[in-house]
């Protein structure tokens, strides 16, 4: 490898090998969430839904499809990503990624892209399983894709900061489940933010997550909370944050070098 | 044959305090001959493994440089770093992966594009070949340990850092790294040790560096390092035990051991002058007969003692 050579092989090493884990864990990581949403949708899609009108024009069963295929990626992105960077700290193989003649930017490249991918193929197992309670319509595919791979790809990233922020597996737990999931939640996964009183409307629209599932539910049904520009942009601003937060870990060694 | 040697690792005014304060090593200044075997020993907590650390890029040096083979390896990592493997002290492995596996991954991460055929080679050398396909937590201990130096050896480097490799492992096992370190050495890898083994030093280092307190106190030829340090003991086993010392033999460090019946004579193997010849001379004129007699060097052990309490003394 000259010296200056992008370390293609480290990046295609380090994919795989993490591919090969999700390989090993195919029934826990595809058949927890999709149980999970297929309950949501016996329970709110089908129990309740059948009891509520349309939303923004949208029978309320296909509207939450959106909502609960972010629910999944966002919590599935951060524990896949953090639980490939924190496990190698917490066994001490981290001794060879960091030894290795490898960059961060590869590092990343790697750990991330692979994390990325497992929840872009769950987010379209759960938008296949969905197709079968709802009739789904996808009115911009393409957007729709991009949607779901920058956000996979942003909140892997935010998941390896938490792996390498996380000092235990509990840590690693924290954020997802007392953050993540609850501002999802309240972030319009089951409502329109429209139908909330003026107050709380304003209080949600501080909710990041808002954007992206407001965004990505456009990409079905053309009708948002948000202006798609807005939803867009939050979401690479996003990326970008967390990309910057990454850069610093591996200027400074923070929790991976002494 | 040495002198002829270039260097390959470049340690140049080394330093690491960490966060907490604590000093790991003090402007440390080493170089390390291409094809050499080097040992590093000290005590626990004397900074080996922080060398280490900071020369395959898992330590941030506080100061100082470190160059691979000419590539700075802070400023010239990708370089440097492919040309370094290493085995750490600490038996970290991917407990659920299978043994290929992960040294494909080590191969891998090291920018070398996959080759069967060398993984193959590296695994039969090593006797994995026939656990390829375990997990690795199926292992013994011993077998952990050796698939580590696969992993280190996947990638094909120039330097090999062994960081106690033959803790804990059993003597059989000791026997057969020795033998690979030997080959590898053949092979044209230098290799750098550290050990608190003084006899697998003794057995296989070509120089040796003691470092103690961060700090290198001194950087010899094994051989030349036994001679200019290695004190002599003549051991005469008397006819008739001693009750002391008799004066006539102030002048010889002397001293009895077994209730009187050994005297015990320490002397500078390397010294014009042992003394040897005149105590014995002495002995037949004070009547004092001896049933037989032996001698014996210092092992290195207790070179690199005596080296580390001196140290300690002179600090106190």
């Amino acid at each position: 490898m000259s010296g200056r050579a992008f370390n293609r092989h480290g990046v295609r090493a380090i994919y795989r090998f993490e591919m090969a884990r999700f390989r090993r864990t195919l029934w826990q990581s595809v058949a927890t969430p999709v149980i999970t949403t297929s309950l949501y949708f016996v329970v709110f899609g089908a129990a309740i839904g059948s009891r509520m009108t349309q939303v923004q024009g949208v029978p309320y069963g296909a509207f939450i499809v959106p909502g609960l295929v972010m629910l999944s990626l966002f919590t599935q992105s951060i524990l896949n990503a953090s639980f490939g960077i924190h496990f190698p700290k917490f066994i001490g193989t981290i001794y060879e990624i960091l030894s290795a003649p490898i960059s961060p930017l590869e590092i990343v490249l790697g750990y991330v892209g692979a994390a990325a991918t497992k929840s872009v193929m769950l987010g379209l197992t759960i938008l296949a399983t969905a197709a079968l309670f709802v009739p789904l319509h996808i009115l911009h595919p393409g957007w729709m894709v991009g949607f779901l791979v920058l956000t996979a790809a942003s909140f892997s990233l935010f998941g390896f900061i938490i792996g390498i922020w996380a000092q235990n597996f509990e840590q690693m737990q924290v954020i997802p489940m007392l953050i993540i999931t609850p501002l999802t939640f309240l972030g319009g996964t089951f409502y329109s933010i429209d139908m909330l009183p003026p107050f709380w409307r304003t209080v949600t629209l501080f909710n990041p997550l808002v954007y992206l599932i407001s965004g990505f539910r456009w990409s079905f049904y053309g009708a948002s909370d948000v202006g798609v520009r807005v939803s867009l942009a939050m979401t690479l601003g996003f990326l970008l944050v967390c990309l910057a937060v990454v850069a610093w870990i591996f200027r400074t060694g923070y929790r991976l070098k002494n | 044959m040495h002198g002829a040697m270039s260097t390959i690792l470049s340690i140049a005014n080394l330093s690491k305090t960490y966060a907490s304060g604590l000093t790991a090593l003090n402007n440390v200044s080493l170089d390390i001959r291409k094809g050499e075997i080097f040992a590093l020993l000290g005590p626990n907590g004397a900074g080996k493994t922080t060398l280490i650390g900071i020369a395959c890029g898992i330590v941030t040096p506080s100061g100082g440089s470190v160059t691979a083979d000419g590539h700075d390896v802070v400023r010239d990592y990708r370089a440097a770093r492919a040309k370094i493997g290493l085995v750490p002290q600490e038996l970290s492995t991917d407990a659920f992966e299978t043994v290929q596996a992960t040294v494909r991954l080590s191969r891998g991460l090291f920018g070398r594009p996959p080759d069967p055929a060398r993984i193959e080679q590296v695994l039969r050398d090593l006797s994995l070949w026939d656990k390829r396909n375990d997990q690795i937590k199926t292992l013994s201990g011993g077998m952990k340990r050796r698939v580590m130096i696969a992993k280190a050896l996947s990638h094909e480097p120039q330097i090999l850092f062994l960081d106690e490799p033959t803790a804990g492992v059993d003597v059989e096992l000791r026997r057969d790294m020795w033998g690979l370190v030997r080959r590898l050495r053949d092979s044209g890898v230098t290799v750098i040790l550290t050990t608190h083994y003084i006899d697998e030093a003794e057995e296989m280092a070509d120089r040796i560096g003691v470092i103690n307190k961060g700090s290198l106190i001194l950087v010899e030829e094994k051989a030349a390092l036994m001679k200019k340090l290695g004190r002599k003991q003549l051991t005469l086993h008397l006819q008739q035990a001693l009750p002391a010392v008799p004066a006539e033999l102030g002048g010889w460090n002397l001293q009895l051991r077994s209730a009187g019946e050994e005297l015990e004579y320490s002397f500078d193997a390397a010294a014009e002058d042992t003394g040897v010849p005149a105590l014995l001379k002495r002995l037949g004129e004070l009547g004092i007969g001896f049933k037989d007699l032996n001698t014996r060097q210092s092992s290195l052990e207790e070179i690199f003692v005596g080296l580390v309490s001196a140290r300690a003394g002179a600090g106190a």
